[in-house]
């Protein structure tokens, strides 16, 4: 692991019963930079994010986190208190159905200030400003900050999750098809919004995604996984203007143009 | 003394096994112990975690209290009253200062508990995050993580909807900077009470199998927020027997006119000032 | 040009073959051996028939196709850096501080506001700079203000190849490779491009060029490269 790298993955395998998720699989993840997994399903990019963020286990191989302070992690080793810790502050996950990570009976507001209650934040107006500061920067009218996420539509809801994710500074956030289930009129914002949140803040990230434009559009890097092996890695234009790998080609070839 | 039973009810083997259970409460302020809740003349609902508990640590020369919404006289008291007075003989008192252990039902008397008093609550629900999350597993983990941002979200939910926190009994504590207790329904009036009690304190449910303690001298804080601090609310009127300002008032219709008359929750409170001079109508 | 030469893009023996394996693994090779040094402050614009590999020595000049052989070194933080050996994370930032490229056609970004498009490419000044700066480059090459706060897809071929070249001039990089940067425009706009092109050489900036435009070619090129198509298929 090089003097500056945030995330590195060395050698991962998995396997449920004969089917092999991951194959001996390397990923290294920079401060600042998108990485982008792009597979078809079935290709092992989700199971990779589950294990790059310690929510599953691999039966082989390492996932090394630097913390602030520029201590190694080993990520699946680490006790458990202290990985749910993690993912409550200086990492994020958004979840391609924002449901998942909402609290629907909970304001807007709540919602994205749990992380700070979550951290010992105890003054309530200072975590309600906090809150719709962040609804502006994912561009949710403030005056919704007390609204139930019951009433929001799905665009607004994935742009919640964001603001609930993002208000604890993490330095790294995994998405998980994050534009996956919204209408395409939709997705042009929230993409255009998380391309400008992660360049403003810094955030590196591991963004899973079946969608080679979606991985044009936000990631420096690309990694293309069939079957559970990487067989094609590097700079996201390159890889897809230029792919050596046959399966990569095939990919890119398939992808019609509106 | 009815001699058909073992002292106090239980047996000595049940009671050594409740009294470790109080053993590793108390050792864990506010944790939740599982114990073996065995089957009692009564069912659940009607207190069997406290009469457990107090079965368990009374002896023959303890005085016993028993109250329920803060009086001696209701069913509820009376009830358990007479089960001990039956089972162990011990001998029973209306008066909070002679009595070496007192249960209770959603009060805590209003005169200060010394060190050599134990008050034993009766408690329904032992899980405060029990209505905000479902899965006994997961509130487990949250203790265990001390992962309690549910709860403050909560409170955040509750100022944004009515402005203050909508919680006016069974409201939620900090044990010893650890763990999250429902101290059972008492008023939140009743709350500033548990903090650095001289008495020990012990919760009893019986239907959930639980016990969890606060020993003496413990720091018990209600959750609140900085600009949202915790207050003790009670009704706006001074006691209509005895005049008192700063207890606890159960409001008490007394005529079929809408007549009503605020009194001392705590009867043994009401009564010793009454015996003392105290009136309504006397300045305080 | 002012000062002594300096090279900031030089390549030697670099050969790129391309392998396509959906058609039984038919290689094409096109590029071998080329050899190309651009100074501060010097034009070089690549020539050659349709088809030669002009389009593809530019885009692997920037690190867009993979070179299979050979180095393209870019003088970047004041050191030749080889971006056909460097990890993907040098190229990102020798992109982002040295080598600029114009595409020679606008990758429309949804729902962007061209401003906002242009504004972005800036690099380094705070944002209302930033914007300011498009506006002003913008109104230059008469994107009319109307349309500053319109996302470009539903521009004109022209208008998109204007925001395109504004996004690549805004950077300021000391290296800009300019794929048919006229190809879309009218006389007008072809002028203004002459111009900002030549005012960039004037700050030094070294440019490789495709022009099929000979107009614009003859105004802003210093020198040719010769991209000869190679004969043999394999």
């Amino acid at each position: 692991m090089s003097e500056d790298t945030l995330l590195s993955a060395r050698g991962l395998g998995l396997r449920f019963g004969a089917v092999p998720a991951l194959v001996d699989v390397d990923a290294e993840l920079w401060p600042g930079e998108v990485l982008a997994v792009v597979g078809e399903s079935g290709s092992g990019k989700t199971t990779l994010l589950n294990v790059l963020s310690g929510r599953l286990r691999p039966q082989a191989g390492v996932v090394w986190y630097r913390d602030p302070e520029g201590r190694l992690h080993d990520v699946h080793a680490m006790p458990l208190p202290a990985l749910r810790a993690l993912h409550r502050s200086d990492w994020g996950f958004v979840h391609q159905n924002p449901r998942e990570n909402l609290r629907m009976g909970v304001s807007a507001g709540g919602n994205v200030g749990e992380r700070l209650m979550a951290q010992g934040a105890r003054h309530y107006g200072r975590i309600r400003e906090e809150a719709i500061a962040w609804l502006r920067q994912v561009e949710i009218d403030a005056d919704r900050v007390d609204d139930l996420p019951r009433s929001f539509s799905g665009g607004m809801l994935q742009r919640l999750q964001i603001a609930r994710t993002l208000v604890t500074h993490p330095r790294l956030v995994f998405m998980d098809e994050p534009t996956g289930g919204l209408d395409v009129s939709v997705q042009a914002r929230l993409l255009d919004l998380v391309r400008s949140l992660v360049a403003r803040l810094g955030i590196a990230a591991v963004l899973v995604t079946h969608d080679l434009a979606v991985a044009r559009l936000l990631a420096h890097r690309i990694v293309v996984m069939q079957r559970g092996r990487v067989v094609e890695a590097g700079l996201t234009d390159q890889v897809l203007d230029d792919p050596q790998h046959e399966y990569t080609q095939l990919l890119v070839s398939s992808v019609l143009q509106a | 003394m009815n001699t058909g039973y073992n002292f106090a009810y239980l047996d000595e083997q049940t009671k050594r096994m409740v009294r470790r259970a109080i053993l590793k409460a108390v050792a864990v302020p506010g944790h939740q112990v599982p114990f073996g809740s065995r089957e009692m003349p009564l069912p659940y609902g009607w207190g069997t975690g406290g009469i457990q508990i107090t079965a368990s640590i009374i002896g023959p020369g303890d005085v016993l209290k028993v109250i329920d919404q803060g009086a001696d006289d209701t069913t509820n008291a009376v009830s358990i009253r007479r089960f001990f007075a039956r089972t162990a003989g011990v001998a029973p008192t209306t008066r909070t200062e002679h009595a070496t252990i007192i249960q209770t039902r959603h009060r805590i008397p209003e005169k200060t508990l010394r060190e050599d008093q134990i008050i034993v609550y009766q408690v329904p629900q032992p899980e405060p995050l029990s209505r905000l999350e479902p899965s006994r597993a997961e509130t487990r983990r949250m203790h265990a993580l001390s992962e309690y941002g549910l709860m403050q979200v909560k409170l955040y939910e509750d100022i944004t909807r009515y402005g203050h926190v909508a919680i006016s009994y069974d409201y939620p504590v900090m044990v010893n900077f650890r763990y999250l207790m429902a101290p059972s329904p008492i008023p939140a009036f009743d709350n500033p009470k548990l903090h650095m009690m001289p008495a020990l304190q012990l919760f009893g449910a019986g239907r959930e199998k639980r016990i969890y303690a606060v020993p003496p001298w413990t720091d018990v804080r209600s959750l609140d927020f900085d600009d949202h601090p915790f207050r003790a609310t009670r009704a706006p009127h001074p006691c209509g027997l005895c005049g008192a300002t700063d207890s606890y008032l159960d409001e008490v219709v007394v005529d079929d006119r809408g007549g009503r008359l605020f009194v001392c929750s705590d009867t043994d409170h009401c009564e010793t000032r009454r015996q003392a001079g105290a009136n309504p109508l006397a300045a305080e | 040009m002012n000062g002594p030469a300096r090279t900031m893009l030089r390549t030697l023996s670099l050969d790129k073959t391309f392998t396509l394996h959906l058609r039984n693994g038919l290689r094409i090779p096109v590029l071998r051996n080329v050899a190309l040094a651009v100074q501060a402050g010097e034009c070089v614009a690549l020539t050659g028939p349709s088809g030669a590999g002009k389009s593809t020595l530019l885009r692997a000049l920037y690190g867009n196709y993979r070179a299979d052989a050979g180095h393209i070194w870019v003088r970047h933080d004041d050191r030749m850096t080889d971006i056909a050996a460097a990890p993907p994370r040098t190229v990102v930032q020798v992109r982002a501080a040295t080598l600029g490229y114009v595409s020679q056609f606008l990758r429309v970004v949804p729902r962007v506001a061209a401003l906002d498009i242009v504004a972005e490419a800036a690099r380094g000044p705070d944002p209302a700079t930033a914007r300011a700066r498009a506006e002003a480059l913008l109104l230059r090459l008469n994107i009319p203000r109307r349309l500053h706060a319109l996302p470009p897809a539903t521009f004109s071929g022209g208008e998109q190849q204007r925001v395109n070249l504004a996004r690549g001039f805004i950077g300021g990089h000391p290296v800009l490779l300019l794929d048919e940067p006229t190809a879309s425009l009218d006389a007008a706009n072809r002028d203004i491009v002459i111009a900002m092109i030549r005012e960039a050489k004037t700050r030094s900036v070294a440019i490789v060029g495709i022009f099929h435009d000979t107009t614009v070619r003859d105004a802003v090129a210093d020198r040719s490269y010769e991209v000869t198509p190679l004969q043999e298929a394999a």
